[in-house]
């Protein structure tokens, strides 16, 4: 009996991932009923949410009253070059709303409108101002009054908790094995249905604005559960981290500059996104600096300026002027704001963007311009899901949130990946309630899997000589930011697959000193085999979409394809063996389809 | 620019004991203390222990002492200290040793279940809440708590007197509640609770807390002192008392 060995305990949903999708995918599944458990790999609270800045995108028409839910499906679509999965695009525009307005109702202060509503700001891509917003640290509002909710609500929290294998019974889910890092003991979840909420992959690459924790976890117990995996071409580069200096590279600056009037410029003062301005676009973004900023007080007569297109075509921009030796002092671009608003705005908008260049890196950005180039920061592509259950292509496994697919297309808008995890987050903890609910029966541990599970994280420990597991970390980033950055080319790709397999061989020989409690290197060498996966994943791919779309550019292949504009390119792994499919994507109904081709 | 040598000295051990371990590390220009002990980790110490998550200070996982002052260590510059120097790095003392710079910091996580949840009026006829923005400034001053609990490490009624911890909030939770208490749309009233369960008279108002706090939240100023007005005002107020006698009221 596993339950004699190791520490087990049984839930009928399990969450793994309590950031904004996992917080709001429990508390949905514990109000449904159903016995639930919030399964986080750092502290209660500290989630990558908490680091979201710019705002959450709804569609409430407090600001210009003409938004509404087909608007921001438009924007969505376009934003991610019409890949998305349009029947989450609905849902996401249409629901979006009501959860921002929840949160409110759960403790949540947006800053206001003169008249009391809850005030939305601009941001790329979006018609309208529709971010609702709390400075820049909307994301930490957000965790905050979703983890006091799930606290009220008694939903069990197991923290510095982290699930190493989701676990099988036959071809059923039936729990997940798991490590506390303060002992470094191994503990069984047994759970008819299972929620991933893990977020992203951005610490497969060098520079990022992700957090420790974002190792692609859930894409891959998905893929090494059987489930599908689509879209893992498709990354988005930020355009604007903080490049200097070089300890902070990466570093998230948001959006919410330029919604709030910041622009561009190259080191020759040039206001250089005017010469970007992509076709799908063309009829709707300013052609001129003087209609450019125009625009932030008058919609009626100007069109929006082209430093707020979607991040994808921005971050390439700056790419093209780095490259073309246009570039500031440390490789990046400007970032001005202070020539552009009063410092008592900039402070009062933008007070953690003050206060971040002000102590790591000394730049008082009320004063000049701050220096910034593209960072790796979210991952399109994810767990294959239904659009209105977030179910997973095998039973019982539900995922929202970055690591599920699908809803963002090639490229996702800011604002939108809040939203995202609020809609798809609750609509998951309902399926997976009903789901887990509605089971008869309990669910069996296999302990053999267990037990083979535990004896191959703890190998390690055992090996007399082996790797450092933080060197084959640092040459994986280093490959991927080199090979599969940006912009991609099939001689390179080929030649990062050459070396994520002989970086795999590496991981196995890995060693990992002292024991195992609270020990970050063993942590490391467990996590070594998601990056490593996910990074497979992502470059073959990219190599199998010989087109450019959204976040992922070919330099062979520099234009869309209109074969690839109707394919998902799906993962999946069967036997040990990772196969790559090109699949069609879901047709979109004719009255949706209209909202696209409407001018306006 | 070129990279200075520093002696990081990492407090190394366990809840049964431990001893200081010196690190040379070379130390580049921009980098914080977060940085150098990365360094330490990669390269020379695999297993130590150190606790972060988004190193931009805004999640408050890294809170350390370094050399003697609780700071998020991922927001500590290490051109703060002179080239060559020994930077000593210890874990927050207030709370029980996990391993090296990680401690167990669940008393944080227990006050929290133990405060009362916000109770929110009923919306407006149109299903939504006005607010105006005057309303909530001093709220959202609050809401900035990256929960680092750096206050609750350097507040002396739990550091020096640990059996405070049983009756006692602390800074971080005192917020919290101020947080709740002047809510516009909150119609709970937690004073009681604050008097009786929560130790809110055994602050002095050293104003420790508001010196460390890495998002300048006005800790002592803007949310105990007007706590413990609002306590005064409800229980030892004469007048007051009078009328809660005449009226029946609370």
């Amino acid at each position: 009996m596993v339950e004699n060995e190791y520490e087990t305990h049984e839930f009928d949903v399990i969450v793994i991932g309590a950031g904004g999708a996992g917080l709001r995918a429990a508390i949905e599944s514990s109000a449904q009923g159903a016995r639930t458990a919030l399964i986080c790999k750092s502290l209660f609270g500290k989630a990558h949410t908490v680091m979201a800045e710019g705002g959450i995108a709804a569609a409430l028409g407090n600001v210009y009253p003409e938004d509404n839910w087909k608007v921001h499906f438009r924007d969505t679509m376009r934003g991610g070059k019409f890949l998305n999965n349009w029947r989450m695009a609905q849902l996401h525009a249409q629901e979006a709303p009501t959860r921002v307005l929840e949160l409110e109702e759960w403790g949540a202060l947006f800053d206001r409108t003169e008249d009391g509503h809850i005030l939305q700001r601009d941001f790329g891509g979006h018609r309208y101002a529709r971010l609702a917003h709390v400075g820049d640290r909307t994301g930490l509002e957000m965790i905050r009054t979703l983890q006091q909710r799930a606290v009220r609500q008694g939903i069990d929290v197991f923290m510095e908790c982290t699930i190493m294998r989701l676990l099988t019974d036959g071809d059923r889910l039936s729990g997940a094995l798991a490590y506390w890092r303060e002992s470094g003991k191994f503990v069984v979840f047994k759970a008819k249905a299972i929620v991933l909420a893990t977020g992203g992959i951005g610490k497969t690459y060098k520079i990022t604005s992700n957090s420790w924790e974002y190792t692609g976890d859930g894409h891959s117990l998905a893929l090494w559960a059987g489930a599908d995996l689509i879209d893992m071409e498709f990354v988005q580069f930020h355009p604007t981290g903080m490049v200097w200096p070089p300890s902070v590279r990466g570093i998230l600056v948001t959006e919410g500059v330029r919604g709030d009037g910041g622009t561009l410029k190259n080191a020759q003062g040039e206001r250089f996104m005017f010469k970007y301005i992509p076709e799908l676009y063309r009829a709707e973004t300013a052609e001129t600096a003087e209609e450019a900023d125009r625009w932030f007080t008058d919609r009626s007569a100007a069109r929006r300026t082209p430093d707020l297109l979607p991040r994808d075509e921005v971050a390439r921009a700056i790419n093209s002027e780095v490259k073309a030796g246009r570039g500031s002092p440390h490789g990046g671009v400007f970032l001005d704001i202070a020539t552009r608003r009063d410092p008592e705005y900039i402070k009062r908008r933008l007070p953690s963007m003050y206060h971040q260049f002000k102590e790591l890196a000394g730049v008082d950005i009320t004063q000049e311009p701050m220096e910034v180039g593209p960072t790796c920061h979210y991952a399109m592509g994810g767990v294959r899901v239904d659009a209105d259950t977030e179910a997973a292509t095998i039973q019982g496994l539900y995922a929202a949130g970055e690591v599920a697919g699908g809803m963002h297309g090639a490229n996702r808008l800011g604002g939108n990946s809040l939203s995202d995890l609020l809609v798809f987050g609750q609509r998951a903890g309902l399926a997976a309630a009903r789901y887990a609910l509605g089971l008869t029966g309990g669910v069996r541990i296999d302990a053999h899997q267990v037990e083979t599970l535990a004896r191959e994280a703890l190998e390690p420990f055992e090996r007399s000589d082996g790797e450092n597991p933080y060197a084959i970390h640092q040459d994986l980033q280093e490959c991927m930011q080199s090979l599969v950055g940006i912009i991609r080319i099939e001689g390179e790709l080929k030649q990062a697959v050459d070396k994520i397999v002989a970086l795999e061989d590496r991981a196995k020989k890995v060693r990992v000193e002292g024991h195992r409690q609270y020990n970050p290197g063993w942590h490391l060498a467990l996590d070594l085999k998601s990056l490593l996966a996910v990074s497979k994943c992502i470059t073959l791919a990219a190599l199998e979409r010989k087109e450019s779309r959204g976040g992922h550019t070919r330099d062979d292949y520099p234009k869309s394809d209109p074969h690839f504009a109707k394919i998902n390119v799906v993962l999946r792994q069967k036997k040990d063996q990772l196969g790559v499919a090109q699949e069609p994507l879901p047709e979109m109904p004719e009255d949706l389809r209209q909202l696209l081709e409407e001018k306006k | 620019m070129a990279a200075s040598e520093y002696t990081m000295r990492i407090w190394r051990g366990d809840a049964s004991g431990g001893a200081f371990c010196d690190y040379r590390v070379s130390v580049e220009p921009g980098m914080v203390v977060l940085d150098a002990i990365h360094r330490v980790q990669a390269t020379q110490a695999n297993d130590l222990a150190v606790r972060w998550n988004c190193k931009a200070g805004k999640c408050g996982s890294c809170s350390a002492e370094v050399n003697g002052r609780p700071r998020l260590t991922c927001m500590t510059r290490m051109e703060l200290f002179p080239p060559g120097e020994t930077i000593t790095v210890t874990p927050m003392r207030t709370f029980p040793l996990i391993r090296d710079l990680v401690t167990d910091v669940s008393f944080n996580f227990g006050t929290a279940k133990q405060v009362p949840p916000f109770q929110p009026k009923p919306k407006e006829p149109d299903g939504t809440y006005r607010m105006q923005q005057e309303d909530i400034d001093r709220v959202q001053e609050f809401h900035k708590c990256i929960e680092c609990f750096l206050c609750q490490n350097v507040c002396h009624v739990i550091r020096d007197h640990p059996e405070h911890k049983k009756h006692f909030a602390g800074p971080r939770m005192f917020v919290r509640y101020a947080a709740l208490e002047m809510h516009p749309l909150d119609t709970d009233n937690r004073l009681e609770l604050l008097k009786e369960k929560m130790g809110l008279e055994l602050c002095n108002i050293t104003k420790c807390c508001t010196e460390v706090c890495p998002e300048s939240i006005h800790i002592t100023d803007n949310a105990i002192i007007p706590l413990k007005e609002r306590v005064v005002d409800a229980y030892y107020d004469p007048l007051a008392r009078v009328f809660r006698k005449l009226t029946g009221t609370r």
